[in-house]
Formats: structure tokens, C-alpha cells, sequence
């Protein structure tokens, strides 16, 4: 029977695999009453505010953490949170005394230090932070965060402070709106702990919000707890909230269908048609910060030519944006009229009329516009993007197809996709683009600012087709240096004018936040980032 | 047999070094992978200098592959780019897939090779021709479909199943899946064991087996199974390999967290570490598959030695 025994073994070597492998894993899935279950995404980077800078991480560091400032959830208007008050005379000093009796979930105190030491990490060189240029207009920081080379300074030297609850902040060049910058998650203060076992928070965060983390299994779930002493306004509504990592957005929305998740907050395209039937009134689609432009190689002389820029107008007015948002994104999309964003408000200086007829659909006008400026540079209209996420085929296929139309010329436009988003980043930074490039811009913080400065000025950090102007330099200056937020405003929008002349980019469409919930949950909204805000949540 | 298990153990040592370089070049013409970390924005140069410092993408690829294989002999496998250890991601993906690995082919065994002796000894009749019919079937539609319609039904309109899988991924939530993720070998297992069965049924020894008297399930089990099964184990045996790997579909589906998400993820982030160090994996077990296909011939047929 010796070869019995063989098989024997074989059996049993399975049952022993099988009965280990059965008991992996630990407490069960299940959602208790009282807490909301969402969809989310595993963050890219490593989850600390000044290195965090997409919407996942976000979502997290905005439930456990509260700033100076935060953005109010209803009009993006920012407001007071920890800083009681943010005083500057000449709009380049600003003094900030930070409200007592905060404290992080661990029972630390928040003082001027949790800020200060916060952002003298965040900046410096050595710990990586990807938000680091959010620090930049602070003096000191080409010391401590040098172009080239060693860092000369472990501290930014515009940062003192002046008390437990008081510190003072230098910048390096006037910026009167600096304040409302700082509700951004990468001025979030952070306790010694951060600094003391860096490896245990990163493992278990520590903020100071309406959630503690319970639990974080990387890549699979987290946990996160109503803080019962948060010492703010907006406390929890619910009991809280389990994050789950989606891989596939339509496995989320099939998991929403099914009854066993509570929120998904990035409804796929190919479900938007199903998604009233589905959901009746509890699909949302709100306007969010975020525009999509199409962006030139002012790099390449073909582009960059006097009288290009009618050639640039033209294409414009040959993109029909009414049909493209209709049919390809069913109203997820709204034509835009101007290059910020409606979430800013008229007072906060969006304007949608600002492009004007530069922005309208128009056929004939275009054909001659683009042949009064020499036709098409290069013969043909080549648009690059990113074919890995999103829809961008289709969009950038509708766009071609509308200029191609109003050219009367099958071959003047064609879309040249890129494998990965990390390819297409690596080609827009070696300035390599044979033409026209997808851009999206997702606003850090509500303000015209933001929308312009980043993507416009010379040499900017977002400025990906070195587009160039000494008068748009001007104003920008300018609008930094006004005391008084309405003219502010009004200079940037008087930038924003020659961005239109010039036409600098072509801005396509504003983009919606939509999100989707079950009937156990209600008082959903999403912020102006297209975040829900999950606070504010109630549970039936 | 002893020789043979050294020589082939020693075979896959070139194995190993060619295909690990092969991933790591192909990784590497990909671009840089610096430029997708910032989102649209544009990484501040002295922050990308330093992360390539970090990840050690400042040197030639050569290099890089040898610091590399050299870091991978003291079961160092690199760091992904959001601060977690390779073999942290690898300890949460493995036992997952490998236990939806094993569902599967679970399924094929039992349910392949059972539905193979019936159809082989039925040969030509209803039964057969039904059988044949529904692994055509299987083999033409393609595993999404299936998974997304399975999902649909069981999981949305039925309620018997959840749709996603939770983290924990017992095995009795990973069933469905497995049964997809089968579906496809499944037919071929029951096509090939249906075969081999139809063919062994006239030869020589079975009639001999017959002849003494030895009782019709003997006969089968014994004699007739264990010769017909040796095309059916290689082909299993392969499948080991080529299932862990080829899970990603499934796994995406019913968004299991297992060795195909992860590559997925390393993929579109272009993350050497995570992609190069997941792929060496596979191809260890592939090749270790591989060589228990081999050695399981002699326990199938004692005519077949190893010196």
C-alpha cells in the first residue's frame, strides 16, 4: 500500500492549506447601526497632510483633521475654525493666534507649536512632502527647501512663535488672501506623536477632527469613530464612517444597488443613464471645483507664433460644449464660459460671460478665424491624453469630431492617447507634447487665485505649457498685493481677460461632484471638492 | 529522482534571472514614474530629485537591477510609493488570491474530472453531447461577462451572494468568484479528461482489468482514472500558475484584494518595486508548479522513472 499512503498525504497537505488559509483574516465586515459605509480609493502616497493631493487621502485628513480655516461645505467661503484671529497690516506679515482649548484625539494640546512644527515638516526637503510648494510664499523657504542641493536651514525662518497660542507668519511677497488659503489640508497642525513615532501614526493617524481612526487595514478598509469630545461645531451626526477600497468604481455602485453600501461618491460614466431609475433622489450632481481645459505647447515655435492665438480662438468656437456635455456626460459636465469655476461664486469672481463669444459654438466663424491665423500649426491637430482613467477617449473623439466638422476635414484632428497617467505627466514635463494635451485642474482652496496663478503665470508650478505674458504677470501681482478683496477680484479677472485674448488654453467644461447613497442614510451633500461631507450625514 | 529534483531546481535559476530582468526592463521603458505621483501638477524638482534618490531611479537600469537582486536575497522586495513594504503587500495579497486560487481549482478537479469520466464513458450519448455543448459554451463567452452576470444575478437581483467581496475574503465568499475564475479551465479540464477516458477505454490493460473480474468501479478508478489523468494534471498543474496571475479580471469584479489588484495598481503607477517583485513571485510558483507536475507523473505511472 505504498502508494495509498502518497495520495493520503496529498489530502491531507490540501486540508492543512485549506483550513489555514480559512482562518486568516479578522473581525467581521459587517457595518454596526449608526455607521456609514462608503467607497474609497487607496491614497497614492503615504497619508500625511503636506503629502497628500489627491481626492482619497482628502477624504480622510478632512474627517480627522480641522485646520485655521475651513472651508464652509455649502458655499466654499472660508472660514474660521481654530484661528480666532488672522491679522496682517501690509498683507505680507500676518499675526495668528490659534482658539484655546483644542486639543487632538490623543488629549494633546493644539497650540501655535502643532502648526508651526507642522509646516516647518511639511516644507523641508528631507521628509518629501509633495505639498511642500504650498509652503513656498513663507520666508526661508528656498533655505529650507533649495531648488538644487542641500537644504541650508532646518526651519522657515518667516515662522515664530510668539505664545502658546500665537505665532506670527512672514511671507516673502505680499499676498493679501494668503489667509484663505489655509484651510487646505497641508496647514492641518499635528501632534508630537507625528514626530515622536512616525511609524505608528502613519500606521493609526492622530488629528484633531470629529473622527478618530479606529482601524486601517492598507488597501482594504478604514475605520473611523465619532470622537465623543471633539471641541467643534460640526460634530458627527453619525456614529461614523467605514472607508472600503474599491478597486472598480462599478463594483461600488453594484455593492450600492445591492443594499450593502451606504455611499459612493464617483458614479461610473457607463451608469449614469441607469442611475435615476436606480437611485431616484438619491443621486446628487453638484458643481465642484474643477475645470477641464485643453492646454498648448506654447514651448513649441509652431504655437507660440503672433497670430496663433486666432488659430487657438478658432478651435475654441469649433468645440460644440452644449452637445458634448449632453450626450457624453449627461450633465455631469456644464459648458464653461470662463476659466475658474462656479463653486467661487460671482462674488468669489467667477464669470461665466467672460469668455464670451470666444467660448461659443460657432463653425463658420471658426473656419475663418483658424485660416486668417495660418490654419492648423503642423498641418494637424494632434490632442493628447491619458487612456488609462476616465473617459477621456470619448470627449477627446467628440471634440475632434466637432472640429473636424467645422473644418469640413476628416484628418484636422485626431486624439493620440498615452498609455498610463504616470507617461502622460512624464511627457508634459519633458515638454514633449506634439500638440493640444488634456488639462484638469482641481482647485486646493476656493479662490480665483488658485485658478489662475498656478496655470497662467510664468514659470508657475502648474503652468504645464509654459505659457508666458508680462501683462497677466502684472495683474496677478497686483491683484496679490490688494488689500481690498473686491478689487482683488476684479484684477484677477481683468488677468483672467488676457488669459481669453491670448487664448492661453482652451477651457471645455466645468465638472460636476456626483455621488450616490442608500435609503439608510440622509443630509448627503458634497463640498465644493466633490467630497461628501461626511459629518453631516444622519443614519435612519 | 533525487538528481532530477536538483537539476531541475537548478534549471530555474537562469529561469528566474532572465524573466525578472525582461519585467524590469519593460517596467523601466515605461517612463519615469516620479511625474504621475503630484496628480496634474507638476512635481517641484527638488522633491522629484529626492524621490528618485529614495526609490534609487538616479541610477542606470543595470544598476538598479542589480541593487535590486541583490536586496531580494535578504528578502528585501523594495518599498511602493505609498511607504508600504513590498512583502507587507504581498503578505495581504497572497493568501488571498491563493485561497481563491484554490477554490478554483477545487472546482476544476471535482467538478472537471467528474464531468470528464461521465461524458468519457457516455460517449455519443445525450449526457455527452450536452456536456460538450455548455463547455463550448463556456469556453466562447468570455470570464467578465460571466462574472459581471453572475454578480448581477446572485448578488443584485437574487440576493444570495454579496456583490464585493469584504476584506477578510473567507473562502465561503469567494465560491462565486472561484467558480468564475474555473469557468474557463473547467471546460477544458472536463474536454481533456473526456478525451483521454474515451481513449483508454479500449486499451489492452482496461480489458484485461475487465476480464479478471475486478468490479466496474475498480476498474474505473483505478486502472482506467489514474492512467487518463496525467494530460489532465499537466494541464492543471500549469493552470496553478496561470490562475494567481490571471485572476485580475475576477478579482476587479467582485473586488477581491489579491495579487491581480495589486499588480493592476503597480501598473497604472508604474511602480517597479510592487510589479517587479509580485512577478518574480508568480513566476517561482509557475515554476515550482511546474516541477510537482513532473515529479506527480511517477506517482500516476510507476513506468515513468527519474534518474
Amino acid at each position: 500500500m505504498r502508494r495509498a499512503t502518497h495520495a493520503r498525504w496529498a489530502v491531507c497537505a490540501v486540508a492543512v492549506a485549506l483550513a489555514a488559509t480559512a482562518c486568516g483574516g479578522g473581525a467581521g465586515g459587517g457595518t454596526s447601526p449608526g455607521v456609514v459605509s462608503a467607497s474609497w480609493g487607496d491614497p497614492q502616497n503615504p497619508l500625511e497632510p503636506a503629502n497628500t493631493n489627491e481626492v482619497q487621502g482628502g477624504t480622510v485628513l478632512d474627517m480627522i483633521f480641522r485646520g485655521l480655516k475651513r472651508y464652509d461645505p455649502a458655499t466654499g467661503k472660508a472660514q474660521n475654525m481654530l484661528a480666532e484671529k488672522i491679522e496682517s497690516k501690509d498683507a505680507s506679515e500676518f499675526a495668528i493666534t490659534v482658539k484655546p482649548r483644542w486639543t487632538f484625539s490623543n488629549g494633546e494640546k493644539v497650540t501655535a507649536r502643532s502648526f508651526v512644527d507642522a509646516w516647518n515638516y511639511g516644507a523641508q526637503l528631507k521628509n518629501n512632502q509633495r505639498n511642500a510648494p504650498f509652503f513656498s510664499q513663507i520666508e526661508g523657504y528656498d533655505q529650507v527647501h533649495p531648488e538644487s542641493g542641500r537644504p541650508t536651514a532646518e526651519t522657515l525662518s518667516g515662522l515664530k512663535v510668539t505664545g502658546e497660542h500665537t505665532f506670527t507668519v512672514k511671507l516673502s511677497q505680499k499676498f493679501s488672501s494668503w489667509p484663505d488659503t489655509l484651510g487646505y489640508a497641508a496647514f492641518a497642525p499635528l501632534p508630537r506623536a507625528f514626530f515622536d513615532n512616525h511609524k505608528a501614526w502613519l500606521a493609526k493617524p492622530i488629528g484633531n477632527g470629529p473622527y478618530v481612526v479606529n482601524s486601517y487595514t492598507r488597501g482594504f478598509q478604514m475605520s473611523l469613530r465619532k470622537w465623543d469630545a471633539y471641541p467643534g461645531e460640526d460634530k458627527a451626526r453619525n456614529d461614523g464612517i467605514d472607508l472600503r477600497v474599491y478597486t472598480d468604481s462599478n463594483t461600488a455602485y453594484t455593492d450600492l444597488t445591492a443594499g450593502n453600501l451606504d455611499l459612493v461618491n464617483d458614479i461610473p460614466a457607463s451608469q449614469l443613464k441607469y442611475v435615476e431609475a436606480d437611485l431616484g433622489g438619491r443621486y446628487i450632481n453638484t458643481p465642484a471645483g474643477i475645470i477641464q481645459t485643453l492646454a498648448f505647447p506654447f514651448y513649441d515655435p509652431k504655437w507660440n507664433k503672433p497670430g496663433v492665438e486666432k488659430v487657438r480662438t478658432g478651435l475654441s468656437m469649433a468645440i460644440n460644449r452644449d452637445q458634448i456635455t449632453k450626450t457624453i456626460f449627461r450633465h455631469t459636465r456644464i459648458p464653461a464660459g470662463d476659466w475658474t469655476s462656479p463653486v467661487l461664486g460671482v462674488a468669489g469672481g467667477f464669470k461665466k460671460g467672460l469668455c464670451g463669444e470666444a467660448c461659443t459654438y460657432d463653425p463658420v466663424k471658426a473656419k475663418k478665424l483658424i485660416t486668417e491665423g495660418g490654419g492648423i500649426p503642423g498641418g494637424q491637430l494632434k490632442i493628447s491624453y491619458n487612456a488609462d482613467t476616465g473617459s477621456h477617449r470619448e470627449w477627446v473623439d467628440a471634440v475632434c469630431n466637432s472640429i473636424n466638422n467645422a473644418l469640413g476635414d476628416e484628418q484636422a484632428c485626431v486624439g493620440n492617447p498615452i498609455g498610463t497617467f504616470a507617461d502622460f505627466r512624464n511627457q508634459i514635463s519633458r515638454h514633449k507634447m506634439p500638440g493640444p494635451f488634456r488639462a484638469g485642474w482641481q482647485m486646493d482652496y476656493p479662490l480665483i487665485q488658485n485658478f489662475l496663478q498656478p496655470l497662467y503665470y510664468t514659470n508657475a508650478s502648474s503652468n504645464d505649457g509654459k505659457w508666458s505674458d508680462k501683462e497677466f504677470d502684472r495683474l496677478v501681482d497686483q491683484a496679490n498685493a490688494e488689500t481690498d478683496k473686491a478689487k482683488a477680484v476684479r484684477t484677477f479677472q481683468e488677468a483672467e481677460k488676457v488669459v481669453r485674448d491670448q487664448m492661453a488654453a482652451i477651457p471645455l467644461w466645468y465638472q460636476n461632484g456626483s455621488a450616490g447613497y442608500s435609503a439608510r442614510i440622509t443630509h448627503v451633500e458634497l463640498n465644493p471638492f466633490s467630497v461628501p461631507v461626511y459629518n453631516q450625514i444622519k443614519v435612519k | 529522482m533525487g538528481h532530477y529534483v536538483i537539476r531541475r531546481l537548478l534549471q530555474m535559476i537562469p529561469v528566474f534571472f532572465g524573466t525578472t530582468l525582461l519585467i524590469f526592463l519593460m517596467v523601466n521603458v515605461m517612463g519615469d514614474p516620479i511625474a504621475g505621483l503630484c496628480g496634474e501638477k507638476q512635481c517641484d524638482p527638488a522633491t522629484v530629485a529626492q524621490l528618485r534618490k529614495e526609490f534609487g531611479l538616479d541610477k542606470p537600469t543595470w544598476q538598479q537591477y542589480v541593487t535590486y537582486m541583490g536586496n531580494l536575497f535578504t528578502g528585501d522586495f523594495g518599498t511602493a510609493f505609498n511607504g508600504q513594504p513590498v512583502t507587507e503587500l504581498m503578505s495581504t495579497a497572497f493568501p488571498v488570491t491563493f485561497r481563491l486560487t484554490l477554490v478554483a481549482i477545487v472546482f476544476e478537479i471535482v467538478i472537471g474530472i467528474a464531468l470528464g469520466v461521465v461524458t468519457g464513458l457516455r460517449r455519443g450519448r445525450p449526457v455527452d453531447t450536452g456536456v460538450l455543448l455548455l463547455t463550448l459554451v463556456v469556453i466562447s463567452i468570455p470570464t467578465f461577462v460571466i462574472g459581471l452576470l453572475l454578480q448581477l444575478l446572485l448578488g443584485v437581483k437574487w440576493g444570495v451572494i454579496k456583490p464585493a467581496v469584504s476584506p477578510e475574503a473567507p473562502v465561503d465568499e469567494l465560491i462565486v468568484p472561484g467558480l468564475v475564475l474555473a469557468s474557463v479551465s473547467l471546460a477544458y479540464v472536463t474536454r481533456l479528461t473526456r478525451t483521454s477516458i474515451a481513449e483508454n477505454r479500449r486499451a489492452d490493460y482496461v480489458r484485461t482489468a475487465i476480464a479478471k473480474g475486478l468490479p466496474r468501479r475498480r476498474v474505473t478508478t483505478r486502472h482506467l482514472l489514474r492512467n487518463s489523468l496525467i494530460p489532465v494534471v499537466t494541464f492543471i498543474g500549469t493552470d496553478v500558475g496561470f490562475l494567481m496571475g490571471g485572476a485580475i479580471v475576477t478579482e476587479r469584479i467582485f473586488n477581491i484584494h489579491g495579487v491581480g489588484y495589486q499588480l493592476y495598481q503597480g501598473i497604472l503607477r508604474q511602480n517597479t518595486q510592487t510589479v517587479v517583485g509580485f512577478v518574480t513571485v508568480l513566476v517561482l510558483i509557475f515554476l515550482l508548479a511546474n516541477l510537482v507536475v513532473d515529479l506527480l507523473y511517477a506517482v500516476l505511472d510507476p513506468r515513468i522513472r527519474y534518474v
